[in-house]
């Protein structure tokens, strides 16, 4: 295999690896599982406020 | 200020985060401080006091060192460490070892600052420590690794959260390149000559100094905003989705985008122009990142007018996303022309530095102190938005006074007269730049000032008796 082929062979696995992490990450089925993971930012306050739900000055 | 109630963390390892929280404000002083005085000696040179250990070349390597290793990385490591426990839900993995890279790390800072001035370097930016401290840098880097990457392993959620991916990348890709840009061949405890030569060592080079940019001072700290914003904000990332599509990107891209140093060099040109496609391209998944932090606050705007915490956060996205959009035009070749080798270059090192990492940093830094020291907000509020304008202003009078004399040198360096010769000496073009490294130099002093006042809160925070700090009603 000359070097042209394996670059043009290089190039396009590099494209559609990009395309399938695109579509896998726009599908339906990864939303659910990215809203929950988007809210672990915010979980330490949720046990913080059910063990303690007191001297919240808010 | 809300997001700042005491933590149920009792069980998390925060004395490893304390410690890197109190020696980021120390060492960012520090190195900011020498970045002040080496400002000032350009435009007094007697301020060096003819003493070796004082001029330009030593002092300015040390400055570099001190912003990115001790500074940010300082800011990284505790970032990373806070992050990655309270997202996987779990202790730290192997304490000792985390200690470990505490102690190791503040030993490298101190053999940084007693070798760099003395004169001990490799020769190489952003990479001038020599052999044995190289070393040591590779043994805790290793060692963060194992520490965050062990933290990953036994968490107790189900997903990582995307500032994990972000640390983690760092946290690989900056062990690979220093590993690889650090191979040198000793000839004494203190000297030693790389590896490589000539042309390759330069791409050698700047494949290390380039993803340091991307890995260190971009990925690390998308990372930290990754946590930071959402959280003080109070609401979740915009778009998971496109944090997963930029993330991969921008590691697939910044890894190619070197060469653009090394424009109208020895380097192949076809290597040069590769640099430079790829450096545009970067324009995307750089903006894919400003965007979602920016956006995460839509629907929470005013929170802006009341929290300077949060207003530190999105005017470094600003800064970011101005800095991602200046540096592909910079990589254009004909625009390297005229901005290559020119202040214009440390205009934009700076809009990066201190807009962007310097002031995300700050910001998280605000958030995590008083969670750390059990307080429900800092000391003082006001002084805080104090400071905020103080590095605004700052980085403003720098940036924009760069821009000027960098584009104007630029300028002299290339005109000729009809008969071809140059118009003007290269003495002429530094004799105009004197007005702005003075308004350099006060931008310097406004962000330096900053840090002082920070270090102020930050004591009296940390020293401020139990429950004597609640956090703020909302407004």
């Amino acid at each position: 295999m000359d070097y042209g082929t394996f670059q043009g062979i290089l190039t396009i696995i590099v494209m559609v690896t990009f395309v399938g992490i695109f579509y896998w990450a726009y599908s339906k089925h990864s939303k659910s599982k990215f809203d929950e993971a988007a809210n672990l930012v915010f979980s330490e306050e949720e046990l913080a406020k059910m063990s303690k739900d007191s001297g919240d000055q808010k | 200020m809300m997001n700042h109630s005491q933590s149920t963390g009792a069980d998390y390892n925060y004395t490893i985060v304390r410690q890197f929280a109190l020696t980021t404000v120390l060492w960012g002083i520090v190195g900011m401080a020498v970045g002040v005085l080496i400002a000032a000696q350009l435009i007094w040179p007697q301020l060096n006091f003819e003493t070796p250990w004082l001029t330009f070349s030593r002092l300015r390597p040390l400055h570099t060192n001190a912003v990115i290793f001790a500074f940010g990385t300082s800011a990284l490591f505790a970032t990373s460490y806070y992050v990655v426990q309270r997202t996987c839900q779990i202790r730290l993995f192997a304490p000792k070892l985390a200690a470990f890279t505490f102690w190791g790390w503040q030993a490298v800072i101190i053999a940084a600052a007693i070798t760099l001035p003395m004169g001990y370097t490799q020769g190489k930016e952003y990479a001038e420590l020599e052999w044995p401290i190289d070393i040591a840098i590779a043994v805790i880097w290793v060692s963060y690794a194992i520490v965050f990457f062990g933290t990953i392993a036994k968490r107790t959620t189900s997903h990582i959260y995307v500032a994990n991916w972000f640390f983690g990348a760092f946290i690989i890709t900056v062990a690979v390149l220093h590993i690889v840009n650090s191979m040198a061949v000793p000839v004494s405890l203190f000297k030693s000559y790389s590896l490589y030569s000539g042309a390759v060592d330069a791409m050698v080079q700047w494949w290390y100094g380039h993803n340091a940019v991307g890995f260190l001072l971009t990925a690390g700290f998308l990372g930290m905003m990754y946590y930071f914003v959402p959280k003080q904000a109070g609401r979740p990332v915009y778009s998971y989705r496109l944090s997963i599509v930029h993330f991969w990107a921008l590691i697939a891209l910044y890894i190619w985008a070197g060469p653009h140093h090394l424009h109208y060099t020895a380097l192949p040109d076809w290597t040069q122009s590769l640099g430079m496609v790829m450096s545009l391209i970067l324009f995307a998944p750089s903006w894919g990142g400003m965007i979602n932090g920016i956006m995460t606050l839509s629907g929470a705007w005013h929170k802006l007018r009341t929290d300077p915490v949060l207003r530190f956060l999105v005017v470094s996205l600003s800064f970011y996303g101005m800095s991602t959009f200046e540096g592909p035009m910079m990589a254009i070749k004909t625009v390297n022309a005229l901005s290559h080798y020119t202040d214009w270059t440390v205009g934009h090192v700076h809009s990066g530095a201190l807009g962007w990492v310097a002031m995300v940093s700050i910001g998280s830094l605000y958030h995590l102190v008083p969670v750390l020291f059990g307080h429900g907000r800092m000391f003082s509020t006001s002084l805080v938005n104090v400071h905020f304008w103080l590095a605004t202003i700052g980085t403003v009078l720098y940036i924009v006074s760069m821009w000027i004399s960098g584009v104007m040198q630029g300028l002299m360096w290339r005109a000729v007269n009809s008969d071809g010769t140059l118009t003007y000496s290269f003495v002429e073009s530094l004799e105009a730049s004197y007005p702005f490294y003075f308004v350099r130099f006060l931008g310097g002093c406004f962000f330096l000032t900053g840090m002082l006042i920070m270090a102020y809160n930050v004591l009296r925070t940390v020293k401020a008796p139990k429950d004597s700090l609640p956090a703020l009603a909302e407004a």
